[in-house]
């Protein structure tokens, strides 16, 4: 064991424990560091939004370049600020329009694609019995068939009708257990990274893999 | 009879932390999923070139980084480019110190092996670029080098040349290298995601859009258990199963004593 002299290691351990101690109760150390949190997150977006972007791609192809074209996407872009000034907030309202409608334009045909038409394509598959690929397909089929008929409520869930339905519901129970599984396993890698992160870099533990 | 969750809490983290000291070293087979993602570079050549996108922040990399690591030292070990770029401000910071230790490792070279190109703001603007022209994207990498200087990327342009995008994500940014990318472009596309998403990924693998997916730090580890290099993921799940284990009696000891108390309330 060899304790690490490097002070940002120190200054991570401390937000660790800081953080972890919530467990325990809400305490000063825990604001403390949600609060830090908080401000190097976006004092870090900000810089890096100026050197990677607002600078190389604005300020030297306009007042070097002569691109002046780019005032234009930056007068928009001034505009969203000015929600911050209740007289002038209008006009932020361009600007939203101008991305709503681009956002739209570039989403809907491709989430369409993506996430519907390729979606229902997947569940048109070859039904038989003698394979196995054959029987997940068709699980696969009924589970679809079975939770879309559970999302309608234009009609009363009852008989065969309400049988589907209620199948549908097991389907959606599989699934959000299956989610609740793996969410639990996400939080624990949280955990086990802050361990690794005391036990190898700061006490600096050699740890076998 | 109610336990403190304090109590809780505590022996979750015993489970936790004893398995670094005493591990047992349990067997981690790889799934189908990573298995795909795992042939698929295994097939890829020194011609071919890899994108792999480290959409992640500090929250979840714990999860990603060990992902990323394992996949990024498959690529340069297979002899594969690889460009290395990011939808999230932090991700660059995270990766950095991973990509030089590989290079240093396996003596790849920045800009000849594979470029490091960071990240610009614009997220799904970013990915409709990159497909049309990628040095118009990137004009700079992260070290502010001007990329049609780099030699990696005298051949490599647009959505013609990438063999794969992998996106690395704690968030839903995979969908928008499906939307944007392999769908208009039929490039091929894998994600590696955290746990949380992981459910949520499968409908998009049955339908062949994703060639493949490294779920959570366990998705992390089977990836290493293929490449044969035990490292930070491997570590974490003998850990993780300890703790799924003390989980699991909770939920039995809970129930029991749930049906035991109605029992009583029955009887009473």
């Amino acid at each position: 064991m060899h304790i690490t002299s490097n002070p940002w290691i120190w200054i991570g351990v401390f937000f660790t424990f800081s953080v972890l101690s919530f467990l325990y109760k809400d305490n000063p150390f825990y604001k403390l560091a949600e609060h830090v949190t908080v401000g190097v997150s976006i004092g870090y977006f900000i810089v890096i939004w100026w050197t990677n972007t607002v600078y190389p791609r604005f300020i030297i192809p306009v007042f070097e370049n002569h691109h002046f074209i780019l005032i234009i996407p930056a007068i928009l872009g001034l505009m969203m600020v000015l929600r911050i000034v209740p007289k002038w907030s209008w006009l932020s309202r361009y600007a939203i329009c101008f991305t709503v409608g681009g956002g739209a334009g570039m989403g809907i045909p491709r989430s369409m694609q993506t996430s519907v038409l390729r979606q229902l394509q997947a569940t048109m598959l070859p039904l038989n019995l003698s394979t196995t690929a054959g029987i997940n397909n068709i699980i696969i089929f009924i589970g679809v068939l079975a939770v879309l008929i559970y999302f309608f409520f234009s009609k009363e869930h009852k008989g065969v009708f309400g049988g589907a339905a209620k199948l549908g519901i097991w389907f959606l129970m599989v699934g959000f257990g299956a989610t609740f599984g793996y969410t639990v396993m996400a939080r624990l890698s949280l955990f086990i990274g802050r361990v690794l992160f005391v036990l190898q870099d700061f006490l600096g533990i050699k740890l076998a893999g | 009879m109610k336990i403190d969750r304090r109590v809780i809490y505590l022996i979750i983290a015993l489970a936790m932390i004893l398995p670094f000291f005493f591990p047992m070293g349990l067997p981690i087979p790889a799934t189908k999923e990573v298995k795909s993602v795992y042939n698929y570079i295994e097939g890829l050549t020194s011609n071919d070139v890899v994108i792999i996108s480290a959409d992640f922040d500090p929250s979840v990399s714990p999860e990603l980084l060990p992902m990323f690591d394992a996949m990024f030292r498959h690529c340069l070990r297979k002899g594969v480019k690889v460009l290395v770029t990011s939808q999230m401000v932090q991700g660059p910071g995270l990766v950095e110190p991973i990509i030089h230790e590989a290079a240093k490792e396996y003596r790849k070279t920045n800009g000849v092996d594979y470029a490091f190109l960071g990240w610009q703001y614009g997220y799904s603007l970013v990915v409709i670029n990159m497909m049309e022209n990628l040095k118009q994207t990137y004009p700079t990498d992260y070290y502010g080098t001007r990329t049609d200087e780099l030699p990696i990327l005298r051949r490599v342009n647009n959505y013609e040349d990438y063999d794969l995008i992998t996106s690395i994500t704690g968030s839903s940014t995979y969908m928008m290298w499906l939307m944007y990318a392999h769908e208009p472009y039929n490039v091929p596309v894998a994600c590696g995601v955290t746990a949380v998403s992981a459910a949520d990924v499968y409908p998009y693998i049955q339908s062949g859009q994703f060639i493949g997916m490294l779920g959570g730090l366990k998705g992390a580890a089977e990836y290493e258990t293929l490449i044969g290099e035990k490292r930070m993921a491997t570590m974490g799940m003998e850990a993780q199963n300890w703790a799924h284990i003390a989980i699991i009696l909770f939920i039995i000891i809970g129930n029991i004593g749930y049906i035991a108390i109605g029992r009583k309330k029955r009887g009473a």
